[in-house]
């Protein structure tokens, strides 16, 4: 029953330095800022309205006579607020964001200038056709740049993140399985696979049988092709994979595959160590998504929204989802019909076109060549990171890597530090943490995507950061590592109160109980 | 490449150190001739002024809504934006922020998740909602998912006025289930009576919009016990959020679930998306929600803090057992909805739902007055449904052309239905101004003399 | 009452009369971390060896429960349900789950004591 991803959830009891009080509880620019709701100034509103002459209402007697309960504030209050609360973030505009499988690459800010442009922003997606040509322009431009850096001959815009693109590039594999009258039941997944693989495959009716990794951290060839047959609907995988590798048998793999009846499902989470470089088109895959919000830099803004399109093999196009672009002369036009078999729509509307605009803005400053040096870059300064911290932390697999460096907890071993502490203590000095405890392949994963918009000097600092807790820690020092961070807004959360007692939304306070 | 901080030198010196002789050393285990050689067949690097110049090329082809009387809504609302809203998610530290892993250092994005969370409730009629989903049509059909795994039964029963997308997002994603799916006929009249025909013990929901995809106001009361009688949840939609400043909660209505789109506070039209799905249940069925959830909690020296919490549910933990396969959320487009409905507060919120009211009001009584004109509503919150005489997407076509966005035909939200082609779905928000609905009316009465 | 049972699952069983009282190993309840909630099956379900049960969760991992022998559930613990840091801090007493009434008895016999648990255990780490 265990999958042995138990880990301390509570703050230890280690001793934290104590900081002398202040009479207000601030400290300096790190402010405390109450909720919304307990800055409540009853009828009280930021915002006002021109005059409206008024009629009989026809709200068919329903209207909201109870209180709604929403706080009133003023501009300044509001303004106030949101810039304080900013300042308890850490975000890729004030440093080195090194997430491993995330891409937390710089956000120019044209992209989003050009996004906020009236033509783009304000623009209804029922408006006739004739009125958003330059709408559907950028539609069908970025499928363009999609399709050629990827190879692959059809691309659906639709889906709103990774996940959802996911979704759609399976369901895709399921309609054209049935329409030859294929049923069939399995989807191989590799074990380091994101968490998203399984649970999609699972949403699309599939049963996930999972692929063991082989000692180089890559698949193993012989595992799947005992696991391959001809109720294997698909494989999903991930290439560069979530060990940071890039599959080098991955054409074998097409291969056997194609040969067992399977489509291949590509996790594009990690295009960005290949864009301009390698066409996944090259390698056999059949359908792959691609988070604009990674490889093309749209921002994250604290979990989304994202976009994942996702292109297709010549097999798959007839069955990929509504709506496309199709142009007629100097006419564009949106389909919007299901075709016979074909996955229907994902979403109203047609998909994230914020994001799009954002993307190929993006596309157009880098050009082809300056994307394949996105790449180059990105897999550069992986492998400086590696270089520099591979005598002090452990690699879990041989390099070079590509765009993400792989480290696991055997470092730490006997030291009394975990991944989680040590990835505190990295907090303490002024970086996000990488992502840790994933992949799960390998013990206390750490997972380092510096990604290629760090310079050199950035990568130096934060290598000198690690190689000094990776000292710390050898010293002997834990009781450091379990307090840390002691700088932050908040020091460590307990996560298990939280989910024992959930408190999922303000509670107005008891009045007897406070007097 | 101005957004590429290494030099040549910096990358011959990083080479170096690594022990690589040139950059394909490190693309060693890429297949045999599958490395491309030189660029691809797309256009090279540009300046930031010709970036800027061929995007704002594109923009123009576009007619913005801002441009002349506009009517649209059928799912995406034009509201005004205060420029606070911009200005707050525009910081750096909201907007290139990721999702806050790291709660030390992600109390800015987790408080307002935490908030946000607690105005969904309240706005909704309900005891939990969630940190948002992608949009309303997929909160929708993650609801139906929802409700079969509560229920343990399969039929699922949709309404005539629920937007005729969003039923199309509920037929993919059940697809490949084997849930029994009873789409109602789309109709511009209330289908209560048909809905509740078709309710029995076998069905785990009943699923529909208020104020529907026509602009009906709707009393779900009596809906929601015939549903609750036999054992099924109902899922109410809300695709104009706004309207809830006015109207009654479909939670105090007896919805079980409220899906919602949040576009309309605080997010632009953009063609669609990036829109802000709201989910919103009881804390009974908690579990069995999808997405993310943000909790309160403390920290080691005891001061508030917020966290991710509830996660097992999720995919990153539960991978094929998950509720949902949902990882990003619409985390900017809350933060949006945030910042506005701050601004707005209980009055604002009010003052903005009544405007919207009485400009409906205002829209109808003009559009009643014109003959060949039929409105179709007894009651409706900003927007509203009209017959006209023959094709109704020609007649929007040809009104675009004289720079009036008059609404969305019947032909371009049904397709296919031919007993919709003569209808057109007009909204009404603040922005819309006396002078607005008078070009609309001349324009009318004049294509329809 | 019997000696106390394991399965490689890591749960346990004690029976009394026909009875067998069911929860988690100590080495379970440490790998997952602090419990915080306890999805019990329903009382009068009929099941079989191996059949999942129920899921206990931590805050970064889930778990199904399977059931060590087949029956049908007698019995839920349900001050767990309000304190799952039971399971924590009694995981062989007051952290028990569920009840089961032995449907095959000699199942019993396939599962390890407290010695062969122990050493099944070490094979672990």
């Amino acid at each position: 029953m265990m999958n042995r991803q138990g880990r301390p959830s509570q703050p230890s009891d280690a001793t934290t330095a104590p900081i002398s009080a202040t009479w207000t509880g601030h400290r300096a620019l790190d402010l405390n800022e109450p909720l919304l709701f307990e800055q409540d100034r009853p009828g009280v509103t930021g915002v006002d309205f021109e005059p409206v002459s008024e009629g009989k209402t026809r709200l068919g007697g329903l209207e909201r006579d109870e209180k709604i309960g929403l706080p009133g504030l003023t501009e300044s209050q509001v303004v106030r607020h949101y810039t304080r609360l900013s300042r308890k973030n850490y975000a890729i505009d004030m440093g080195i964001f090194p997430l491993g499988s995330c891409t937390m690459k710089h956000n120019p800010r044209l992209n989003e200038a050009v996004a906020a442009m009236p033509g783009f922003a304000d623009i209804h997606p029922l408006q006739p056709m004739a009125s958003v040509q330059g709408a559907l322009g950028v539609m069908e431009q970025l499928s363009h740049w999609l399709k050629t850096l990827t190879g692959m001959p059809g691309v659906s815009l639709s889906p709103k993140a990774g996940a959802h693109g996911e979704l759609c590039g399976l369901m895709t594999i399921r309609a054209a399985l049935e329409a030859r009258g294929d049923a069939r039941v399995r989807v191989l997944v590799p074990e380091s696979a994101h968490g998203t693989n399984p649970a999609t495959a699972a949403q699309c009716g599939y049963k996930v049988d999972s692929i063991p990794a082989n000692d180089e951290g890559r698949v193993d060839i012989e595992a799947l092709a005992e696991k391959l047959g001809d109720d294997v609907a698909a494989i999903m995988l991930t290439n560069p994979n979530t060990c940071g590798l890039f599959e080098r048998d991955i054409i074998e793999i097409a291969a056997m595959t194609h040969a067992a009846g399977a489509f291949f499902y590509c996790d594009g989470a990690n295009f960005n160590a290949i864009v301009g470089k390698v066409r996944p088109g090259d390698l056999g895959i059949d359908a792959m998504h691609i988070n604009l919000h990674k490889t093309f830099s749209t921002p994250h803004g604290g979990g989304g929204p994202g976009s994942g399109p996702v292109v297709f093999s010549e097999a798959l196009v007839p069955f990929a989802p509504s709506p496309f672009i199709a142009r007629e002369g100097d006419t564009l036009r949106l389909v919007e019909d299901c075709a016979d078999g074909a996955v229907g729509r994902m979403a109203a509307f047609h998909g994230q076109m914020g994001m799009y605009v954002r993307a190929l803005t993006y596309m157009l400053s880098h050009g082809s060549d300056g994307l394949a040096q996105v790449a180059e870059d990105a897999v550069l300064n992986a492998n400086y990171v590696l270089e520099g911290l591979k005598d002090v932390m452990s690699p879990s697999f041989e390099g070079p890597c590509m765009h993400e460096a792989l480290f696991d907890d055997r470092f730490l071993k006997d030291t009394g530090v975990t991944t989680l502490d040590f990835s505190k203590a990295l907090i303490d000095e002024g970086f996000h943490p990488m992502t840790m405890y994933f992949p799960l392949v390998v013990q206390g994963a750490m997972l380092i995507e510096p990604t290629e918009t760090e310079s050199k000097e950035s990568l130096d600092e934060f290598i000198g950061a690690l190689r000094h807790l990776a000292t710390m820690a050898s010293a002997g020092t834990s009781n450091s590592f379990a307090a840390a961070p002691q700088y932050s807004p908040v020091t460590r959360l307990d996560e298990t109160q939280a989910a024992r007692n959930p408190v999922l939304s303000y509670q107005v306070p008891d009045q007897d109980a406070a007097e | 490449m101005r957004y590429l901080p290494l030099t040549d030198h910096d990358r011959q010196d990083m080479l170096a150190s690594i022990g690589a002789s040139s950059i394909d050393d490190l693309f060693v285990d890429v297949p045999e001739g599958l490395l491309q050689s030189g660029p691809l067949d797309l256009p090279r690097h540009q300046s930031e002024m010709a970036v800027e110049r061929a995007m704002e090329a594109l923009a123009k082809q576009n007619r913005s809504a801002g441009e002349g009387p506009f009517f649209l809504g059928a799912g995406g609302y034009r509201h005004h934006i205060p420029a606070t809203v911009k200005h707050l998610i525009s910081r750096g530290e909201f907007l290139t922020a990721y999702t806050p892993y790291q709660p030390e250092i992600s109390q800015g994005t987790l408080q307002v998740l935490f908030e946000f969370q607690s105005q969904v409730v309240r706005l909704t009629g309900m005891e939990v909602a969630n940190a948002s989903m992608y949009d309303g049509s997929t909160a929708c059909a993650e609801a139906v998912l929802m409700a079969r795994r509560i229920s343990k039964k399969k039929k699922v029963i949709v309404s005539g006025g629920l937007h005729p997308q969003y039923a199309d997002v509920i037929r993919t994603m059940t697809r490949f289930t084997d849930d029994d799916v009873n789409f109602q006929a789309p109709t511009p009249h209330i289908d209560d009576d048909a809905l509740i025909a078709v309710l029995d013990d076998q069905t785990s929901c009943v699923v529909v919009q208020n104020p529907d995809v026509f602009g009906n106001v709707r009393d779900l009361t009596s809906l929601a016990e015939a549903a609750h009688a036999v054992g099924a949840l109902l899922i109410a939609t809300v695709t104009e959020i706004v309207s809830l400043g006015a109207i009654r909660s479909p939670g105090e209505m007896g919805a079980d679930i409220v899906v919602g789109e949040g576009q309309s506070i605080g997010n632009a039209l953009s063609f669609g998306g990036p829109y802000l799905g709201l989910f919103a249940t009881r804390l009974r069925y908690v579990r069995q929600m999808p997405g993310r959830l943000c909790g309160e909690t403390v920290d080691s020296d005891g001061k508030r803090g917020f966290v991710l919490t509830l996660s097992t549910r999720e995919q990153h933990i539960r991978r094929e057992k998950a509720t949902s396969n949902i990882c990003t959320n619409s985390g900017l487009c809350a933060l949006a909805f945030s910042i506005h409905l701050s601004l707005l507060g209980e009055k604002g919120l009010r003052q903005m739902a009544h405007i919207n009211h009485m400009r409906a009001v205002q829209l109808v009584d003009a559009l009643g007055q014109i003959e060949g004109v039929e409105v179709l509503n007894d009651t409706f919150f900003n927007e509203v449904t009209i017959r006209v005489p023959g094709d109704a997407r020609e007649l929007v076509n040809r009104l675009a052309e004289l720079g009036i966005l008059a609404g969305v035909s019947g032909g371009r939200l049904f397709d296919s239905l031919t007993d919709m082609a003569d209808l057109i779905i007009l909204a009404a928000t603040e922005t819309t101004t006396d002078e607005d609905i008078h070009a609309l009316a001349s324009a009318l009465r004049e294509a329809l003399s | 009452m019997s000696d106390i049972r394991y399965s490689e699952d890591h749960e346990w069983i004690i029976l009394d009369g026909d009875v067998g009282t069911i929860g988690i190993s100590d080495y379970a309840q440490g790998a997952l971390g602090d419990v915080v909630f306890v999805e019990m099956p329903e009382i009068g379900a009929s099941l079989d060896k191996g059949a999942e049960v129920g899921v206990i969760e931590s805050v970064k991992a889930a778990s199904e429960i399977y059931t060590p022998v087949s029956g049908e559930i007698v019995a839920v613990n349900e001050a767990v349900d309000g304190d799952p840091s039971l399971v924590n801090t009694d995981p062989l007493g007051e952290g028990w789950l569920f009840k089961i009434k032995l449907s095959k008895p000699e199942e019993l016999n396939g599962l390890s004591n407290q010695d062969a648990y122990n050493k099944f255990l070490e094979g672990l780490d």
